[in-house]
């Protein structure tokens, strides 16, 4: 039961695919004025589908994420994704960090620095953590 | 066409789950032998050109560009009858009725009478568009009003009935209340959901025991309603970009509300045409506002009744089954009803013949007293 290293690579081919469905987007009508109250805004939501096509850089983010330490375990059948970040201090305390819906590991991302490095925060260094953040299955 | 071809071929599947069955929701193994003659055998031109055997028009009233089927009966003595459909299907669901009701029949409680059949693309559904000034206050008293406008100012019938199930009731009843001297009788066959918000203090042990075995089932089947009812813009993404989502969110509907198995009575090729028709127009996401409008503004209430002649005609694997007599009675000048055998929601596509067969029993009555 190892821990293998692991790190977020996707293929070209999907990226491919996703601008290829973006560009593609038909779109519904919306009741007038409606902004929120019917669901998701359709100008915001345009708004957010246009930069997620035209500057988002989805390379840009996989390297940042990659920044993480990042596992994959098989446990009972199932190879379970997390990431584990050591903490900065003499005697730091294991933590894990379970996220929800319709979130995932990144939730804490901000996080993971404050609680593995309190003295660049400013903050005690005997209260460091080991951060242990996975992907629940599924996820 | 190309572009939903492309699609088809690019889909992007889930894993299976709980073996393909149903328990979660549609089936991903009946969705994915669905798509498949979709997209390999289904052809929309022929169904095109089946659909183009109706006679239709398309008339403005008040903003709406309201297309509808017309189609004259046979014979000298016709009952001009609106027939209203609901969601998720459309003036298709009465494709198959429409030649049996237009045809001379000779029987015993119709005479040899037919019936001139108007049916409509309700506003917002098919190919009547939702312009975007559409009235939010009482939305279904308003389509009513538009109804009503279609059948006497412009089709200038001053007497005729109404068929309707699903949101089709509910509008057959506001045309009902508010002009009984135009309508001669309304035949339904379910009493409209804002039956359910009756005060139960005041109901009988059956009608109690039926109301709270409906509720029970829609706790269990009402996520779509839910949905639609509170935001349906959000579920509208899915369902206009994706013909495989929308084709599941359909389906998952014809296979809860049929009774036996959904091919056991509607075909691959019928059941594609009515997801197309919610496909190429993209009213979708208009025609699912209507569960919100109504919810925060209902048109019709509990303290609403139908004063002309009401016949039913209720099909046990419609939504919640059939209700006790007299629940139908509180808010229903009830002069038929008629238990059917089989049949589920989708009534007079699923069961043309008896369907045909019922209003032809009920409406000749009526057909007597003010047409001759």
């Amino acid at each position: 039961m190892s821990a293998e290293k692991f790190q977020i690579k996707i293929a070209d081919e999907a990226l491919i695919d996703l601008n290829n469905r973006l560009q593609k987007t038909r779109w519904p009508d919306e009741r007038p004025g409606s902004g929120w109250d019917f669901g998701t805004d359709l100008s915001q939501l345009k708004e957010l589908v246009n930069y997620w096509q035209n500057d988002y850089d989805w390379r840009k983010q996989e390297a940042e994420l990659n920044r993480l330490s990042h596992f994959k375990a098989e446990i009972s059948d199932m190879a379970i994704h997390f990431v584990h970040e050591h903490g900065k201090g003499p005697d730091p305390f294991p933590i894990i960090l379970t996220h929800g819906y319709p979130d995932s590991f990144l939730r804490f991302q901000k996080i993971i620095p404050l609680l593995t490095d309190p003295v660049a925060y400013g903050a005690d260094r005997s209260d460091s953590f080991d951060v242990v953040v996975p992907s629940i299955p599924g996820y | 066409m190309d572009d939903l071809q492309d699609r088809l071929q690019n889909i992007r599947w889930i894993q299976p789950f709980n073996d393909g069955g149903w328990d979660n929701g549609i089936s991903i193994d009946y969705l994915k032998d669905l798509v498949d003659y979709w997209q390999n055998e289904f052809n929309w031109r022929k169904q095109e050109a089946a659909l183009n055997s109706f006679h239709q028009y398309k008339v403005n009233i008040e903003d709406y560009q309201i297309h509808f089927v017309k189609e004259q009966g046979a014979g000298p003595d016709r009952v001009p009858l609106l027939m209203l459909h609901g969601w998720p299907d459309s003036f298709y669901r009465f494709h198959k009725i429409i030649p049996l009701l237009t045809d001379r029949v000779n029987s015993n409680e119709d005479g040899n009478g037919s019936f001139d059949i108007i049916a409509p693309s309700l506003p917002g559904f098919a190919f009547t568009d939702s312009p975007p000034g559409e009235v939010t206050e009482q939305h279904m008293r308003h389509v009513a009003e538009l109804l009503y406008k279609l059948m006497t100012e412009v089709l200038g019938y001053n007497r005729f009935a109404i068929a309707g199930g699903d949101g089709g009731s509910p509008l057959a009843q506001l045309i009902a209340i508010y002009h009984p001297e135009s309508v001669i009788g309304i035949y339904l066959t379910d009493l409209g959901w804002h039956v359910s918000s009756i005060d139960h203090s005041l109901l009988s042990k059956k009608e109690k025991h039926y109301l709270e075995a409906s509720q029970k089932l829609f706790m269990k089947q009402g996520a779509y309603a839910m949905v639609q009812g509170t935001k349906p813009q959000t579920i509208a993404y899915n369902l206009t970009d994706s013909p495989v989502g929308l084709a599941a969110w359909i389906m998952d509907r014809f296979h809860f509300w049929s009774d036996g198995e959904i091919e056991d009575h509607f075909s691959k090729d019928e059941l594609l045409t009515n997801i197309m028709i919610y496909w190429v127009t993209g009213n979708i996401a208009s025609s699912i506002r209507g569960y919100r409008l109504e919810m925060q503004s209902p048109s019709l209430t509990t303290k609403d009744y139908v004063k002309i002649p009401v016949g039913l005609g209720l099909f046990p694997k419609d939504i919640g089954g059939i209700p006790p007599r007299e629940f139908a009675e509180r808010t229903l000048n009830v002069q038929h009803w008629k238990e059917m055998p089989r049949g589920g929601h989708f009534t007079a596509w699923e069961e043309p013949e008896a369907m045909a067969e019922d209003i032809r029993k009920f409406i000749g009555k009526l057909r007597m007293k003010n047409f001759e």
